[in-house]
């Protein structure tokens, strides 16, 4: 949803928003650690942006998706959630083709063509039943399969989790490739671009609860989830095994701290085996 | 934030590693098992309303019945809580791995209700029959949405092959849970972590 709303943020916009950044921020905790961690160096005004996202989604974006959820039938909801996914196509395949996947490149202009007419704008995704896979790619993707690491981890205004290649990849390439931003009437673009926003928001709904329950750190457990999710996508699914040694490797750099109640004698003597 | 979108999705079909009915021999190739395991907990959560609309009673019950005697959950623990384990007593340990579990079925148990015609798919499996650690890689399927990719870790173990963590949709669970633990522990050490997690257990307890 990062690229959508991209152009809802018109330039004069982004002081107001660091401005409001500044005073919503002042609630946000930080923890004694925050930045320690290599991969997200700016941690503590990262979680004032959080912090700010988080308020003004539950003051607007929330309730306007709960609405939405409310008043729009499940077929209507399923017909415009895949009509906004259709006009991603383009850019899908463009990203595969950039990172030498031609096959899935043309799958993806033939899963755009089929499913633009025969799927009636995108309403329906007939192109499924014929064997053509959807495959979720972006410019982000295309610098990581580049070579580019993701750098610091970022949260953007409004748009949430990024990070800096990401933010590079979504910000200024991605909106060249969404048919969405080629819409000459200013009105008409922008009731699309919001609507798939709110969109975007009511398939999360389910998910709040689960978040707060699940994460002991909402932000870490966000985080966290964004940069593993990130790597898996820019191979595939597939990532090298490599991950786990430097992501236990930027982890290990906070040692343990000596914990009291323990007493020495009892520390067993095989560390790191678990006790059966 | 669309992440979140597949996520949600994945947690849902999560559960399906935290569920099983079958005496699978402890011998079983552990693609196979996970197969087998992941059928069973789809038709269990298919054929049970009350296990479906989030039960975390029944969910509990079944993984306790179920899931344990296929999946490590002390391992799991240890993982997660990375350094600091060394430190731990025997029944820190224990009510680490304990709470650690309550939770996690607690919150995946909401999203049973997500379940609906979905079908597990093994992807390709790579391993050397000497592999004593290996990565099972699943994907599930379902009319409507995109395919959720669900892999699972195992180690073989004199009890057979069990499951000590799961990726859902490209993010491992202990990876994920590693630097939440390792700053509790930094801050108020393993009892402080401890208690975070029981604190949270009750909580959850009394919104259901």
């Amino acid at each position: 949803m990062n690229l959508m709303l991209t152009s809802l943020l018109s330039r004069a916009m982004v002081p107001c928003l660091l401005a409001a950044v500044a005073v919503v921020s002042g609630c946000a905790t930080i923890p004694a650690d925050a930045g320690n961690d290599a991969r997200d160096p700016i941690e503590s005004f990262n979680r004032q942006v959080f912090e700010f996202n988080d308020v003004v989604d539950r003051a607007v974006l929330k309730p306007v998706a709960q609405a939405y959820r409310f008043v729009l039938p499940e077929p209507v909801r399923d017909c415009l959630g895949n009509a906004f996914s259709n006009l991603r196509e383009p850019s899908n395949a463009i990203n595969n083709f950039l990172q030498g996947k031609a096959i899935d490149a043309i799958s993806d202009t033939c899963r755009f063509v089929v499913n633009s007419t025969v799927g009636l704008l995108g309403c329906f995704d007939p192109a499924r039943q014929m064997g053509l896979e959807k495959h979720n790619e972006d410019f982000g993707q295309t610098l990581g399969r580049w070579g580019a690491g993701p750098g610091p981890y970022l949260v953007l205004p409004i748009l949430g989790p990024s990070s800096v290649r990401d933010a590079v990849g979504t910000l200024v390439v991605e909106s060249y490739l969404d048919p969405n931003f080629y819409i000459n009437d200013i009105p008409v673009r922008n009731w699309i671009l919001g609507t798939r926003v709110v969109d975007q928001r009511a398939q999360l709904l389910q998910a709040d609860d689960l978040i707060s329950g699940a994460a002991l750190d909402k932000y870490r457990f966000i985080r966290d989830g964004y940069l593993q999710r990130r790597r898996s996508l820019v191979y595939d699914g597939n990532p090298p095994p490599a991950a786990d040694e430097l992501d236990s490797k930027a982890t290990a750099g906070s040692p343990p701290a000596a914990d009291p109640s323990v007493k020495k004698e009892l520390v067993p003597p095989q560390s790191g085996t678990p006790t059966k | 934030m669309r992440f979140l979108k597949f996520i949600l999705l994945g947690l849902a079909t999560s559960t399906l590693f935290v569920a099983a009915a079958s005496a699978q021999t402890s011998s079983a190739a552990p693609d196979a098992m996970v197969r087998d395991l992941s059928n069973e907990v789809l038709n269990a959560i298919k054929a049970d309303k009350a296990l479906k609309s989030g039960d975390a009673g029944r969910a509990q019950k079944l993984v306790d019945e179920k899931v344990l005697p296929y999946t490590d959950f002390q391992k799991m623990t240890q993982l997660s809580v990375g350094p600091g384990w060394r430190n731990a007593t025997p029944e820190q340990r224990a009510a680490l791995t304990r709470e650690f579990r309550t939770l996690l079925v607690r919150t995946y148990s909401g999203a049973l209700s997500q379940v609906s015609d979905h079908k597990v798919e093994l992807r390709p499996f790579r391993a050397q029959p000497t592999d004593t650690d290996v990565i099972v890689r699943t994907q599930v399927v379902a009319s409507r949405g995109d395919p959720i990719q669900l892999d699972y870790r195992l180690e073989k173990t004199d009890g057979g092959w069990k499951i000590y963590d799961i990726n859902i949709l490209g993010v491992w669970l202990v990876e994920n849970y590693k630097s939440q633990f390792s700053s509790q522990v930094n801050s108020g050490g393993i009892d402080g972590l401890i208690k975070t997690l029981t604190e949270r257990n009750s909580q959850l307890a009394k919104k259901a």
